[in-house]
């Protein structure tokens, strides 16, 4: 019958208009498929990412930056947003072992394409992705140059944002640390035993 | 054409002396599917010849690819089809695998087949709504389908972290593994699919609407779509029997129990036919993996994928993705980079027909032609 596609196409419109006042499904919220942005909110998935940031230990941002300035990101980053300046002088890492740490890192985040790569090349620890996308700003050039200063948080916030890979990332360090102490103190103990055969 | 669109176009010729009308349709037109132009001439409504214009969206592809590590490419490859960016990551991973002779572990390949055809899934989705919005039944199909889409570009965040650019595959494997939450949500969304489907099917495939406007419509010769190389569900549509799934079996689909489905008439509505019999088809393909998946690694420890250097040699690698035959061919000089990078675009190859499809019909038609060949300008420019 000609018209019959136009009646369907009407009776589906009658149904969800009457729909949306009496079906318990679309009340409750179930089979809703948008939430009242910015009001409402859905918890983000855990493996999401958007730009990277840097990690460090403690409360201080400059002396526990885990960055050992390595430059292996930078290499790989595939649009190239990472700039490195390595430092002349070291100081010691989480194991205590003196390192190289960066003078400058910035990432220019109007190019990053939020592709993690940085994040799986890098041997410390040292950057992982932030969940955090309201970054809009006014100021075209600086403002979306991220300095050493803005991209350091802390290995809480990581924590927080990142539950599962920071408990990975955590006792994988803890790991190295014993192995680092143990290693130290069989030095040193070698060194005394050396000691006291010198002596005797 | 609706009115709105006809004070789109640009008329650059309005009047030659032989009667024929010169109009560019796009590059800013809402139907060109992204920067895209038809320079089409017209005598009156009828089309009589079909000039596309593209390279709006050109941005090196290759050429950034030839300078970047093997690894570097990956998220390249994202943004080539980027509907589909799972199935990119599978193509150009196939292709680096078969350079440095790489053997995938199996629960990758089952990881690798359930993404894959969930990306079928939601770019089919996405292929029929933006068809049907071409016809002007603008919103509700559309919406329909892209709030199924939705569910699926939500497990593709939870598993990769990105909705669209996910970067997920690696060659050797994939990048992050799936826990048994995210199989499950998978099943959920598989299993309420058909509901979807059945729901769309009821409102629009037997609408007589939607039957005037696309059968007969865009007719393609069977002949024609082999001599072009047009491949996907253009081909078939045209009753050839080509499915890269079942030609190569690459991965493990061999082990799957699957149709592929044909057309005979190889115009729109055949298209849009397949397109919806293919998703039901991928529902079984992602019943009998995610049943079937095994426990086991997901990457090949062998595998390095930071400063990869496959020796001396090319290789090929290709995969039946939602828009035809996606390949990679590369050809390694022993360094860290390829030699040649190159990408065979389903969507550019299956964009040269257009013409042959068009002549004769009124350029109402040539819209929903267009439309019935889903291209992304991402891919056909590169």
């Amino acid at each position: 019958m000609l018209g019959k596609g136009v009646i369907k196409g009407l009776a589906e419109t009658a149904r969800n208009f009457v729909g949306s006042f009496v079906d318990r499904g679309r009340l409750d919220g179930n089979g809703i498929t948008t939430v009242q942005y910015p009001e409402e909110r859905r918890a983000l998935p855990e493996a999401t990412r958007q730009f990277p940031f840097l990690l460090y230990d403690g409360s201080d941002p400059e002396a526990g930056l885990r960055c050992v300035s390595c430059h292996i990101c930078e290499k790989e980053c595939p649009p190239r947003c990472i700039t490195i300046e390595k430092s002349t002088d070291k100081k010691p890492d989480f194991v205590g072992k003196p390192q190289f740490y960066p003078a400058v890192f910035d990432i220019d985040v109007s190019v990053c394409m939020s592709c993690q790569i940085c994040v799986e090349v890098c041997p410390f620890d040292a950057i992982r992705m932030d969940t955090e996308f309201e970054l809009s700003t006014d100021d075209r050039f600086d403002g979306l140059m991220w300095t050493k200063e803005k991209l350091a948080k802390s290995n809480e916030y990581f924590r927080a944002i990142h539950p599962t890979e920071a408990a990975e990332v955590d006792e994988r360090r803890a790991q190295e640390l014993v192995a680092a102490e143990a290693k130290a103190a069989a030095k040193a103990a070698q060194v005394a035993a050396a000691t006291v055969g010198a002596s005797q | 054409m609706t009115s709105l669109a006809v004070a789109e176009v640009e008329i650059a010729n309005a009047a030659a002396p032989s009667g024929i009308m010169e109009v560019a349709v796009g590059p800013h037109h809402p139907s060109a599917h992204g920067v895209f132009r038809m320079d089409v001439q017209l005598d009156g409504e009828r089309v009589v010849r079909l000039k596309p214009v593209f390279g709006y969206l050109h941005r090196n592809h290759e050429k950034i690819a030839e300078t970047c590590s093997y690894l570097g490419s990956i998220p390249y490859t994202d943004r080539l089809d980027y509907l589909c960016s799972m199935t990119n990551n599978w193509g150009y991973a196939l292709a680096v695998e078969a350079l440095a002779g790489i053997v995938v572990p199996e629960r990758a390949d089952y990881i690798r087949v359930i993404v894959g055809e969930l990306t079928r899934l939601q770019n089919h989705t996405a292929a029929i709504g933006f068809l049907v919005q071409d016809m002007g039944a603008s919103g509700t199909p559309l919406m329909y389908a892209f709030r199924e889409r939705e569910k699926i570009l939500d497990l593709f965040e939870s598993l990769s972290g990105a909705r669209m650019m996910c970067n997920y595959m690696r060659f050797g494997g994939v990048r992050v593994d799936c826990s048994p939450e995210w199989l499950e949500e998978a099943q959920h969304v598989v299993a309420g699919f058909p509901r979807f489907l059945d729901e769309f099917e009821r409102l629009i495939s037997g609408n007589e609407i939607l039957m005037a406007r696309t059968q007969g419509v865009g007719v393609l010769s069977r002949e024609l779509a082999i001599n072009a190389g047009v491949t996907g569900v253009m081909l078939r549509a045209t009753g050839v029997n080509y499915d890269l799934r079942k030609v190569d079996s690459y991965g493990i689909y061999g082990r799957f129990t699957f149709r592929v489905p044909l057309g005979e008439h190889g115009d729109v509505y055949d298209r849009y036919m397949l397109r919806v019999l293919e998703m039901r088809e991928s529902l079984k393909i992602l019943e009998q993996a995610l049943t079937g998946i095994p426990v086991g690694a997901i990457m090949d420890p062998k595998t390095k994928l930071r400063g990869l250097r496959p020796k001396v040699g090319e290789a090929y690698g290709r995969i039946e993705s939602p828009k035809g035959e996606l390949g990679f061919y590369l050809i390694s000089d022993g360094t860290a980079n390829p030699y040649r990078y190159r990408v065979r675009p389903p969507s550019l190859i299956n964009l040269t027909v257009l013409e042959d499809m068009c002549l004769g019909q009124n350029l109402a038609d040539a819209i929903v032609t267009l439309g019935s060949i889903d291209i992304v300008m991402g891919e056909v420019d590169r």
